[in-house]
């Protein structure tokens, strides 16, 4: 186990180092930084004087070690367009995203799985027909429209939710939390609906296809024959063995979830790294934007981590071949 | 020939947005994007100035019609027998909002930090020698020379107080490079009617009232709130659910919209920008283009065929909805300079326009790139599509490059352009401004934004930069790494 992990840390390591790298060599070809931060007024002169304070002039690599032995210290600089320390602004920015993560990837695992065990055993029924077609809607649909839609029907026509922003907060340290006030939840639904509308009909169509496959298993027919009721054979014996890859899926999606919030916080005007993420690449922010590709990069990177770990804990099939493997 | 530069001009028209009454209290306000920085002389950007200008003041104001007003100066004039010395004098009984009161020594310490080296506002001051205060409500700057129009530059230039300053550090402007950190980048302390009550950067603002502000009539307004939505249809929705009272940067296509809804009024007015297009001049053949053995654009029959083939009233009607008004200079008419004679245009006339390509030896057309950016103006895109479609008409191949502004803007600066649309604002209200920047050659500090080349010992006179010049690409190359911003204010 040990040697597992060891083994799997080193990759994340050599994984997070590629990441900062692409990120560098991508930022050379986003733009010129000085055109946000200098107003119309800036001289050429200036201009040059900004870009050689900045070390924009230096050569790359040298701009890559700064970068490297910086962001191990947890510094990132300071943001070129809002003029504060980044990593303060992206931990100011994260509990908002954490927080509608958190929100959409419960939504989708509950109601997802849900769905998936219900259109399964109930293949043929009516009900199923209809979830199974809205379900291609929330697979098909963009993020984009969706939010706009939920915005013209609750929020313009029916004004019973915002239709922006993220409400009264409350803060507990540094993490800003829209969990307790109305108007922090109020605002929190149309956000997670949007957020959680396409992780959770992957959740569902996934949960009903292993389902399916796993009911016409020679096992259940002998659990059937065996006479046990048939809670415990769709719960105990037909659940647990469709959820390794709806772990997978779920840890990955998770990972997109909290990574590519961006339409959603867009749209909804959510303080969220995402939408922080977004105005940054308007303005070139190169110190922001390599702050959140590396943030990024480590969230897929633990979660896959714990992904691994999981499977090691659930299938016990992988832990004869490692010890097989007599690493 | 004064068309040699702009073919297209049109002033766009902001639109803002009032729901229901003002009356009340409170003014939720959205806005596309939020103030980058609170440090008053860190950017020299519109929506930073607009954000401050509730807190901190200038020393002059702008009144609606373009002219100065009064703010904390209350008068000022040229020195007696001194042209380079221009004299204030400063209102009395002036608070900040911490309690200090508002003295010429305060004057000297913001003009200085606005001229700084880390200051972006340094431009709008390079002809000052020196500030220097004869007592406590007298301030003189003491120009480089006669400079006329050295007041039009002051007014967004803010006035911080000394004291406070001191005590918290920020004497200068930020080093951003150094990464530090600045305390008057997150907090304020001006003169203005409102003071900073909260603010989460492109989240929401909040300003409240200031009860010891020295205006006679205070605003009825005490309390506004703040909310950047960066996304056109939840701005606009925000709006029509009522969760805000006024919207700026109102998207044209949804005016008619917002007109015919209950409760909602629509205010346009123009904007003091124009949108114009420009090109490359000089001997050296274009970079884009299939005539590989000279310059198409150098020829003047070819100009003035382009001036021809645009129908700016067509842009007007289709692209911008009404929005602009069409015009031949890139200068709206409260600028200094602008006359009727030059805001006149022709009657496109492609048939014409045709005839003077054939006689500039081009019966074939040639083709060209035009580069566009897709995400600075209003309908900025659009409006280059429609001219591709104009251009082909006389045939102009044209192809277009479309690009966000900060890729755009490196390709003007750099002198990497055949044919661009850009923008451009005259926030001194002089045509100057305009002068300096898109007509100068490139030196030193002047001609940024032109599209010719670095001057030869052809170069012209300054006094004469309105004529045509006769420039060349070979003396320097120019370097790229010498950008320059094109983000015009307000």
């Amino acid at each position: 186990m040990f040697a597992f992990v060891l083994k799997r840390l080193f990759q994340s390591v050599i994984v997070m180092l590629v990441v900062a790298l692409i990120a560098f060599l991508i930022f050379r070809y986003v733009g010129d930084p000085i055109v946000s931060m200098a107003g119309v007024d800036t001289r050429l002169e200036d201009q040059e004087l900004m870009r050689e304070r900045l070390g924009l002039n230096d050569p790359f690599y040298v701009q890559f070690w700064n970068f490297l032995t910086n962001a191990l210290r947890g510094d990132f600089g300071i943001s070129y367009r809002l003029q504060q320390p980044v990593t303060r602004l992206i931990l100011d920015r994260l509990p908002a995203t954490l927080e509608l993560a958190f929100v959409s990837a419960t939504m989708a695992v509950v109601i997802g799985v849900l769905m998936g065990i219900f259109t399964a055993l109930r293949s043929r029924s009516f009900l199923s027909g209809v979830v199974m077609t809205l379900s291609l809607v929330g697979v098909s649909l963009p993020t984009f429209l969706i939010g706009i839609g939920l915005i013209y029907i609750f929020a313009v026509e029916l004004q019973w939710l915002p239709s922006n922003g993220r409400g009264a907060t409350v803060d507990f340290g540094w993490w800003r939390t829209g969990f307790l006030t109305e108007s922090g939840l109020r605002s929190l639904i149309l956000p997670a609906i949007t957020l959680s509308l396409f992780q959770m009909t992957l959740i569902m169509r996934l949960v009903r296809a292993e389902m399916m496959e796993v009911m016409r298993s020679d096992y259940i027919r002998f659990a059937r024959a065996r006479g046990l009721p048939d809670r415990i054979i769709n719960f105990r014996h037909a659940l647990k063995n469709t959820l390794v890859p709806v772990i997978t899926i779920t840890g990955l999606q998770l990972g997109s979830v909290i990574a590519f919030a961006i339409v959603t916080e867009t749209v909804f005007q959510w303080p969220g790294v995402g939408s922080l993420f977004i105005n940054s690449v308007q303005a070139v922010d190169v110190p922001v934007m390599a702050a959140y590709l590396m943030m990024v990069g480590l969230v897929f990177v633990t979660i896959n981590l714990i992904v691994d770990i999981l499977y090691y804990l659930v299938d016990p099939r992988l832990r004869v071949q490692g010890r097989a493997g007599g690493h | 020939m004064k068309h040699r530069y702009k073919l297209l001009t049109a002033t766009l028209l902001s639109a803002t947005v009032l729901a229901g009454p003002v009356a009340a209290e409170t003014l939720r306000w959205a806005k596309a994007a939020d103030a980058t920085t609170l440090d008053p002389h860190a950017q020299n950007l519109g929506t930073n100035h607009n954000f401050l200008h509730h807190i901190y003041e200038t020393l002059v104001d702008r009144a609606v019609d373009g002219s100065l007003t009064p703010r904390l100066a209350t008068e000022w004039g040229i020195k007696e027998g001194e042209p380079d010395v221009w004299v204030f004098k400063l209102r009395e009984g002036v608070t900040f909002h911490d309690g200090a009161p508002f003295t010429a020594d305060d004057v000297v310490f913001s003009l200085d930090r606005a001229r700084s080296q880390a200051s972006n506002m340094r431009q709008l001051h390079v002809g000052v020698d020196s500030v220097v205060a004869v007592d406590d409500h007298t301030v003189e700057v003491h120009m480089k020379g006669p400079s006329p129009i050295y007041p039009e530059n002051l007014t967004n230039t803010f006035i911080m107080d000394r004291e406070w300053s001191e005590a918290n550090n920020v004497v200068e402007v930020q080093d951003y490079a150094a990464g530090e950190d600045n305390y008057a980048v997150r907090n304020t302390n001006g003169t203005g009617p409102y003071t900073l009550t909260q603010r989460e950067v492109d989240v929401r603002s909040v300003m409240s009232l200031f009860e010891n502000h020295w205006a006679e009539t205070p605003p009825q307004v005490t309390e506004i709130i703040y909310t950047p939505i960066a996304e056109n249809a939840t701005r606009l929705a925000a709006l029509l659910s009522g969760e805000v009272d006024f919207v700026q940067d109102v998207p044209v296509q949804d005016i008619e919209r917002l007109q015919s809804s209950d409760g909602i009024t629509v205010t346009t007015g123009p904007e003091n920008r124009s949108i114009y297009l420009g090109y490359r001049f000089g001997e050296e053949p274009l970079k884009s283009s299939n005539i590989t053995d000279s310059n198409p654009i150098d020829n003047p029959l070819v100009r003035e065929a382009l001036h021809l083939a645009v129908d700016r009233e067509a842009i007007q009607r289709v692209v911008m909805r009404g929005q602009s008004d069409p015009t031949g200079v890139a200068s709206p008419p409260f600028v200094n300079g602008w006359t009727e004679e030059l805001d006149k245009y022709p009657a496109p006339d492609p048939e014409r326009a045709r005839e003077l390509l054939a006689e500039a030896g081009y019966p074939d057309g040639f083709t060209i790139t035009l580069d566009t950016p897709n995400n600075r103006y209003i309908n900025d895109e659009a409006i280059s599509q429609a001219v591709v479609g104009m251009l082909a008409r006389i045939g102009v191949q044209v192809n277009l490059a479309s690009r966000p502004i900060a890729q755009h803007s490196p390709l003007i600066t750099g002198n990497q352009s055949d044919f661009y649309l850009m923008g451009w604002g005259v926030p001194t209200f002089d045509s100057a401004y305009i002068f300096n920047d898109l007509v100068h050659t490139k030196e030193g500090s002047y001609g940024a934004i032109t599209a010719g080349c670095i001057p030869t010992r052809n170069s012209i006179p300054r006094s004469s930069r309105w004529k045509p010049r006769s420039t060349s690409m070979r003396a320097t190359p120019p370097s790229p790494k010498s950008g320059r911003s094109c983000r015009p204010t307000g």
